[in-house]
């Protein structure tokens, strides 16, 4: 009997290991990239540093361009997943036999495990001619062409989540919808998406997380070009993002020069808005947690 | 239960000892291999610039018939990266496509290396449209006033109005390099004009190939080896003699009379010793240097 107790003791000791651990990891992280990119701040100058030139091998650091073209992008990604990946998820959860759903379920989880390289070939070799020919652009390696495999790549995350968060919602209420008289159209629309909103929005906010941080597919078709993307035009026009530019310069800075501090300090940018995007989520997701729970009380 | 436990024990001892055993003869033997130079397998970890590394893979290739015994692994990624891997001290030789910079040397020497330089080939920058578009030759002041932004449509040197599109290789490629100084540049070390912001940074050779043979509006730069038959090479005049257009070729660099060529190297941690410094010296030898010329390189004497 005591033994056994003791038994108990230690498997509790390394399962609080375990998530103390994950905890440890992700703060020396964060401390490993202040350490490396804070240092930036002192070594560049402000003006240079958010300036709108970046030409590191001439000192040009300038992050404004890297931080509008990776906003540009993203936005647009997540333009194009919302309408697909939430009408899917609908699509699925109300309206598709049950056949049906077992089959499409599976199948839009295994599109998320497509590594991302690959899509970028595709992009490479069908929708940036394809763009450039339909759209006379001067050329496919747009800002566009990247929310679109971005797109594709937050599509499985927003429709695997957003199905979850419609089939939480009670029977009840599409029984009582469907009592009253309202149609199976008004009864989705009215009723079921509504009551499912705010998991509706999670979904959607790690799909944006998830585009924000892709790197490979990005850097195959945008075209990597510093340039502001300011014009009415730019979303047709070639952008460098902030992963793209860490994924394809770090390779070869001199560890501690000012290049090196300044694509540290990119990471932590890139840290602060997908903790913006992750905070929103949850916030969103706890939010709905409350809501239920007075409903239930 | 006493007994079985001994019995684990002894057999993990067991262990312990012939593996022991034969580790140290195992390192008998590699020792007594190198000095009588019988079956003993040398590596030699090769890397960098993406310019040569279809050459350096073709000469690793064909040193296999030279001597069995060494096998060599080359990888690319940019002339600055493998020079970094060799002050890092995980690479016996760096690719690279311009020569060590003032600080890698400093890096290098600080990590306690002496790099040594040897010149392996030369190599000319081919400028390619695509083959729909009808400007054939330009000034090299042309070139420079298209990557530095003046000029932005084709109908300004001839061609049809179409805008151009200008591609280049990433920041981290010694190409890159070499093209900003002595074409964007003209040269001249006092000048900072930098790419214009809009040009599109590729991070790879195929990437910019893909793209001027896809693409009308496209001009873009490469390593004369890199380029295929689905694009169009453009005569490039020099400077001294802006109406003498030049086609790159290895008889116009040789004769210096293609503008846009230089040197490329591989640099050691240190003067060469062994199955390294055999490995070079093959490399500049007439078989070695007769790949590189079937390969789009021009041989060094």
């Amino acid at each position: 009997m005591k033994k056994r107790h003791s038994g108990d003791k230690v498997i509790n000791f390394i399962i609080k290991v375990c998530g103390y651990s994950s905890i440890l990891f992700v703060t020396l992280i964060l401390l490993f990239l202040l350490r490396e990119g804070l240092p930036a701040l002192a070594n560049v100058s402000l003006k240079n540093l958010f300036g709108t030139t970046w030409y590191p091998i001439e000192e040009y650091f300038g992050i404004l361009p890297l931080i509008l073209g990776t906003l540009l992008v993203t936005i647009g990604a997540t333009l194009i997943a919302l309408p697909f990946g939430v009408g899917t998820a609908v699509y699925l959860s109300e309206i598709a036999p049950k056949w049906i759903r077992n089959i499409f379920k599976p199948i839009i989880e295994i599109l998320a495990g497509i590594p991302s390289v690959v899509l970028g070939f595709v992009g490479i070799l069908v929708v940036v001619p394809f763009l450039r020919q339909f759209l006379n652009l001067p050329t496919g390696l747009t800002a566009f062409t990247g929310a679109i495999l971005l797109g594709l790549i937050a599509i499985p995350t927003i429709v695997s989540i957003a199905e979850d968060a419609l089939n939480n919602v009670p029977p009840a209420f599409r029984q009582a919808a469907l009592a009253l008289g309202a149609t199976r159209w008004e009864t989705t629309w009215g009723v079921t998406v509504p009551a499912a909103k705010n998991g509706i929005l999670t979904a959607v906010m790690l799909g944006v997380g998830r585009a924000l941080g892709e790197t490979m597919a990005v850097m195959m078709v945008t075209g990597n070009a510093p340039v502001m993307p300011l014009k009415w035009n730019s979303l047709f026009a070639p952008v460098r993002t902030m992963t793209a530019t860490i994924a394809s310069e770090m390779g070869e800075v001199a560890t501690g020069s000012a290049h090196y501090q300044v694509l540290f300090f990119i990471g932590i940018i890139l840290f602060l808005i997908s903790l913006a995007v992750n905070i929103a989520a949850s916030s969103v997701s706890t939010r709905q947690r409350k809501r239920a729970e007075r409903i239930l009380s | 239960m006493r007994r079985s436990r001994f019995l684990i024990l002894f057999s993990f001892a067991c262990a312990f000892f012939i593996g022991l055993a034969s580790a140290c003869t195992a390192g008998n033997d590699t020792t007594a291999d190198s000095a009588t130079t019988t079956q003993s397998t040398s590596y030699i970890e090769n890397k960098g610039s993406d310019t040569i590394v279809n050459l350096a893979l073709a000469w690793a290739e064909a040193y296999q018939t030279v001597d069995p015994n060494v096998s060599i692994s080359v990888t690319g990624g940019g002339s600055g990266t493998g020079i970094t891997a060799l002050v890092n001290k995980t690479v016996d030789i760096a690719n690279a496509s311009r020569q060590i910079k003032p600080e890698e040397l400093a890096a290098a020497q600080a990590a306690g290396l002496n790099p040594q330089e040897f010149v392996i080939a030369r190599d000319a920058i081919a400028v390619i449209v695509n083959p729909e578009n009808p400007v054939d030759e330009l000034t090299l002041e042309q070139l420079s006033q298209i990557y530095s932004g003046e000029i932005n449509n084709w109908s300004e040197l001839g061609g049809e109005d179409r805008p151009i599109v200008r591609l280049s290789r990433e920041t981290n490629s010694g190409t890159h390099v070499y093209f900003l100084e002595a074409v964007v540049r003209l040269g001249n070390s006092d000048d900072t004009t930098i790419f214009s912001s809009d040009t599109l940074l590729l991070p790879s050779s195929e990437g910019i190939i893909a793209e001027v043979r896809d693409n009308p509006n496209a001009i873009g730069y490469d390593g004369l080896g890199y380029v295929t038959s689905e694009v169009k090479l453009v005569a490039i005049s020099s400077l001294e003699m802006p109406d003498n257009y030049v086609l790159p070729s290895a008889a116009t660099v040789s004769d210096n009379s293609y503008v846009i060529s230089r040197s490329l190297y591989m640099y050691t941690q240190d003067v060469p010793t062994g199955v390294v410094k055999e490995y070079l010296d093959w490399i500049l030898s007439p078989e070695a240097q007769q790949i590189a010329t079937d390969l789009g390189f021009v041989p060094v004497e």
